[in-house]
C-alpha cells in the first residue's frame, strides 16, 4: 500500500493520534505555527495552554506520572525550548516517560543565531534520554514513532524532537508506528536465571531481611506492583519505601514501615541499617537514602533488580544484581520461591520483628499538639484524615511540605502520588496537579505547597480557570523556603540568609484575581472546616494555612551521618553537636 | 564508593560502535564531562559506510568500578550499538599516528635524521632548515620519540590519539 503523503505539520498530529496521544500541554510561537494550525484543524486531540513552558513540561509529568502514558508535550524555538529545560531534567531525573516536540528554524537558518534559534539538541543532550533534529522530511514520522519508543522502554524518561519550521511545511510519506523498529535500543528485561536463583537462596535464608522498594515498580505497570505485593506478603518480610516508591504497598499494612532516607521513619532507617539481606526493587540507591556510603548497611548482603544496568554497582557495591524489569524479576523469583516449596519461617523472623516494633514504638513522627498555632503536620493529617474516603491525588512542590506530606500521608496505590524527588524541583506541584487533573477530570487533585514554592508557577492558575480545572492548592505557609531555613538553623548557626519570604501576596485575594476561590486557615479550629469547605468548591481553589514558621522536619540523617545517627526531635543534636567536613560539603 | 589511591587507578582502552550520526559524538563526550570521567585520548571515524556506522576509541582511566560504571552508562546510550572493554577483554593492540615537526641546523639536524632513522619514522616534508617526520606505533614509542626531540628543534606535534583491536578473529 502507498504511504500516505501530507504536510510536516499533519504528520506529527497523525504520529501522535496513531501514538494513542489524546492531549497534548503547549505553548505557541512562531516556529510551530503550522503545527498549531493542524490543531485548530482537528478535534481528536486536545491541546491544553499553559502559561509557562515550563508547566508545559510538569503537566506532561504529572500525566504520565498517574496514567503510564507517555506525557507530551509542544513548544515553540529559542526561549520556548530553554524554558522546557528544567522540566526536561526533572523527567529525567524521576524516568517520567514525556516526548517533547520543539520548534526550530528552518533547516537552511540553522548556525546562523536566527531569530528565537537556539542550540535546541545541544542544550538539550544532557538533560534528555535522547533527542533527534528532524533534518529531512523523509524522517519525521520515524524520528516520532521512535522518540516514543524510547521515552517509555526501558527506564523511561524524556526525549526532544527538534523540528524546524520548513520540515512542517514539506510534504512527505507518512510511516506507521510499527513499521519502525528500532536498530540499537533493545534494553535488557528478562532476568538471568542464575542470578535470580541466587536471590532466591538469599531470600530463603534471611534472618532479618528488607524490602526497599522504588519508583521503578510504578514505572513498570501494574503488573509490577501486584507482582510486589504479592512477594511481600508471601515473604511477611517488612518493606520499606522511597520517596518516589510511595503507594507500591499499601500504606496500611503492617509491613509497611514508611518512607526510608533523609526524612525517613526510625523504624525504616534503623531496618536499613541493621538487616542482613536488602532487596531493592526499581530503587536506586540514592544518597538521601543511603546517607553516609561508608556506613550504609554494612552487614547486609544486598539484591538489586533495576532495569537499567548503568544503576546498578554505582554507589553501593551489590552482591546480587538482577538487571530486568522489574515485573519480570519478580515473576521468576515469586516462582523460585514455590518450586522451593518455601514457606516463610515465623520463628526466625520473630526477633527482628520484635526489634521492628521497638523502634516503630519510639513514634518517631510525633510532633507538638498545640492549639496556639496550627502545626504544619496537623494540617497534612486533617487533610489526609478529611479525604480518606476519596480517591484523591497528591502533588507536591519542594521542602519541608512535601517531606510532611510524605510522613503523614497514606498511599494505598500508585499513580496517586507525584513529587520531584530527583531534581526537587520547585513549581512542580502546580503544573504537574494540572496534568493530573485532565488525566483524571472527576478526581479530587491537591497540590501540597509551600508559599516560597507556589510563587515558582503561580501562573497556571490561568490555565486551572480556563479548563475549568478544580486543582486545591494547599499552601503550608510558614514565611520561610522551610527546608533551607531548616538547614541554616542545624548547619550554618541560624544564620537565616535569604531564606525568608518576604512581601507574600494576599493569596486569598491573588485567587480570586485569577477567578479562583481563595481560603484562609490562621487558628487550629478553622482547619477542619476550611478544608470541608475547599473540597466542597468544584471549581480551582487556593487554602492559605498558617503555620508554625520554626517547625522542623524530623526525623533527619544529616549530611555525612549514616543512618543510625538520625536527629529524632528539636533537642537532639549529634554526640559533638559537630556536622564532619564531608558532611558540610554535601547537598 | 571506593577510596580511589593510586594504586588502583587503571587505564582502559574502550571501543563504541556508534550511528554515524550529527550529535553523537557530543553524546558520547558530553558523557564523559557530565559525570567527571577522564579522556586521555579519543579517535572516531567511519568504518561502516553500508551500516552507517563509526567506531569511537577512548582510553580512559580510573578505579574499577568508575570504569565498571563508564561502560554501563555509555552502553544505555541510544544510539550506541556495543561497547568493548579491550583492555579487559585480553590481547589486542594499539597504535597512534603522529606528525613531528623538528626544526634544526647542522649537528642537531643530522641527530633528528639519525633518530627518526632508528625509530623508523618516515620523513614526509623537508626544507634546508626543518623536517615533518610521520610516525606510528604504541603511545610509549611516540612519547619517547618526541622527548628526543624536544632539545633538537621540535616545534609542532599532530597526533591521532589511539586506535586499537583486538586480536584473532572476533567480530567486534
Amino acid at each position: 500500500m502507498a504511504a500516505e503523503h501530507m504536510l510536516g505539520a499533519e504528520m506529527i498530529l497523525k504520529a501522535l493520534g496513531d501514538q494513542g496521544v489524546d492531549v497534548v500541554f503547549g505553548y505557541p510561537g512562531g516556529a510551530v505555527l503550522p503545527i498549531y494550525d493542524a490543531i485548530f484543524k482537528q478535534n481528536h486531540i486536545r491541546h491544553i495552554l499553559v502559561r509557562h513552558e515550563q508547566a508545559a513540561v510538569h503537566a506532561a509529568e504529572g500525566y504520565a506520572r498517574s496514567t503510564g502514558k507517555v506525557g507530551v508535550v509542544l513548544v515553540t524555538s529559542g526561549p520556548g525550548a530553554t524554558n522546557a529545560v528544567t522540566g526536561l531534567t526533572d523527567a529525567l531525573m524521576d524516568s517520567v516517560p514525556v516526548v517533547c516536540l520543539t520548534g526550530q528554524v528552518p533547516t537552511h537558518l540553522i548556525g546562523n543565531d536566527a531569530f528565537q534559534e537556539a542550540d535546541t539538541t545541544g542544550i538539550t543532550r544532557p538533560c534528555t534520554k535522547h533527542n533527534y533534529l528532524v533534518k529531512d522530511i523523509g524522517d519525521l514520522a520515524r524520528m516520532l514513532h521512535e522518540a516514543f519508543y524510547v521515552a517509555r522502554t526501558g527506564r523511561p524518561g524524556p526525549v526532544v524532537v527538534d523540528l524546524p519550521k520548513d520540515i512542517l511545511l514539506a510534504s512527505g510519506p507518512y510511516q506507521a508506528p510499527d513499521t519502525v523498529q528500532h536498530k540499537t535500543y533493545r534494553p535488557q528485561v528478562k532476568p538471568d536465571a542464575a542470578r535470580i536463583e541466587e536471590a532466591v537462596a538469599l531470600i530463603a535464608a534471611a534472618k532479618r531481611p528488607l524490602f526497599y522498594g522504588g519508583g521503578g515498580i510504578t514505572n513498570s505497570g501494574e503488573r509490577a506492583w501486584t507482582l510486589f505485593r504479592e512477594l511481600v506478603r508471601m515473604t511477611g518480610f517488612p518493606c520499606t519505601l522511597t520517596l518516589m516508591g510511595l503507594g507500591a504497598l499499601p500504606a496500611s499494612e503492617r509491613q509497611f514501615l514508611g518512607m526510608v532516607g533523609m526524612h525517613g521513619t526510625y523504624e525504616s532507617n534503623m531496618a536499613m541499617h541493621d538487616c542482613d539481606l536488602m532487596i531493592a526493587v526499581g530503587s536506586r540507591f540514592d544518597d538521601r537514602v543511603t546517607g553516609k556510603l561508608n556506613a550504609f548497611s554494612p552487614g547486609s548482603k544486598k539484591i538489586h533488580i533495576d532495569i537499567d544496568p548503568s544503576s546498578i554497582n554505582k554507589n553501593v557495591r551489590v552482591d546480587v544484581p538482577i538487571v530486568a524489569d522489574v515485573a519480570e524479576a519478580l515473576s521468576a523469583i515469586i516462582a523460585g520461591l514455590k518450586a522451593k516449596r518455601w514457606k516463610p519461617d515465623l520463628e526466625t523472623q520473630a526477633p527482628w520483628w520484635k526489634e521492628i516494633e521497638r523502634w516503630r514504638a519510639r513514634n518517631c513522627l510525633a510532633y507538638e499538639k498545640t492549639d496556639k498555632v496550627i502545626k504544619p503536620q496537623f494540617a497534612i493529617e486533617r487533610l489526609y484524615h478529611l479525604t480518606r474516603d476519596k480517591e484523591i491525588y497528591v502533588t507536591t512542590e519542594v521542602g519541608q511540605h512535601q517531606m510532611w506530606a510524605a510522613q503523614f500521608f497514606k498511599f494505598e496505590k500508585p499513580y496517586h502520588w507525584m513529587t520531584s524527588g530527583g531534581l526537587g524541583t520547585m513549581g512542580y506541584g502546580l503544573p504537574a496537579a494540572m496534568g493530573v487533573q485532565i488525566a483524571h477530570p472527576g478526581a479530587l487533585v491537591v497540590d501540597i505547597a509551600g508559599e516560597a514554592s507556589i510563587l515558582m508557577n503561580i501562573q497556571e492558575m490561568s490555565t486551572l480557570c480556563q479548563y475549568r480545572l478544580p486543582v486545591k492548592v494547599f499552601i503550608l505557609n510558614n514565611q520561610y523556603m522551610g527546608m533551607v531555613r531548616q538547614w541554616q538553623e542545624l548547619l550554618h548557626g541560624g544564620r537565616y540568609s535569604e531564606s525568608y519570604t518576604d512581601s507574600l501576596p494576599d493569596f486569598v485575594k491573588l485567587a480570586e484575581a485569577f477567578g479562583a476561590v481563595g481560603l484562609r486557615a490562621t487558628r487550629t479550629d478553622e482547619v477542619d472546616r476550611v478544608i470541608k469547605e475547599m473540597l466542597a468548591v468544584d471549581k480551582p481553589v487556593i487554602v492559605d494555612v498558617a503555620v508554625d514558621q520554626m517547625e522542623n522536619c524530623f526525623p533527619m540523617i544529616p549530611s555525612g551521618a549514616p543512618h543510625n545517627e538520625m536527629l529524632m526531635g528539636p533537642g537532639d543534636k549529634r554526640q559533638d553537636g559537630s556536622v564532619p567536613e564531608e558532611g558540610m560539603v554535601l547537598v | 564508593m571506593s577510596a580511589a589511591s593510586p594504586s588502583n587507578i587503571e587505564k582502559h582502552t574502550i571501543a563504541v560502535l556508534v550511528d554515524n550520526e550529527p550529535g553523537v559524538l557530543a553524546r558520547v563526550i558530553g558523557l564523559f564531562s557530565g559525570r567527571g570521567y577522564n579522556i586521555e585520548s579519543l579517535t572516531v571515524a567511519e568504518v561502516d559506510r553500508r551500516n552507517n556506522l563509526s567506531r569511537i576509541t577512548i582510553v580512559t582511566s580510573g578505579t574499577p568500578m568508575i570504569i565498571e560504571q563508564i561502560k554501563a552508562q555509555l552502553s544505555r546510550l541510544v544510539p550506541i550499538h556495543g561497547v568493548r572493554d579491550l583492555t579487559a577483554e585480553g590481547p589486542h593492540v594499539e597504535r597512534e599516528l603522529a606528525l613531528i615537526k623538528v626544526s634544526s641546523t647542522g649537528e642537531r639536524r643530522i641527530e633528528s635524521l639519525r633518530l627518526a632513522d632508528i625509530f623508523r619514522a618516515r620523513v614526509i616534508d623537508s626544507t634546508i632548515e626543518s623536517f615533518v617526520f610521520e610516525m606510528t606505533g604504541s603511545t610509549e614509542k611516540l612519547n619517547a620519540f618526541i622527548n628526543l626531540m624536544e632539545p633538537l628543534g621540535l616545534i609542532d606535534v599532530s597526533r591521532t590519539g589511539v586506535v586499537a583491536i583486538s586480536r584473532g578473529t572476533t567480530r567486534f
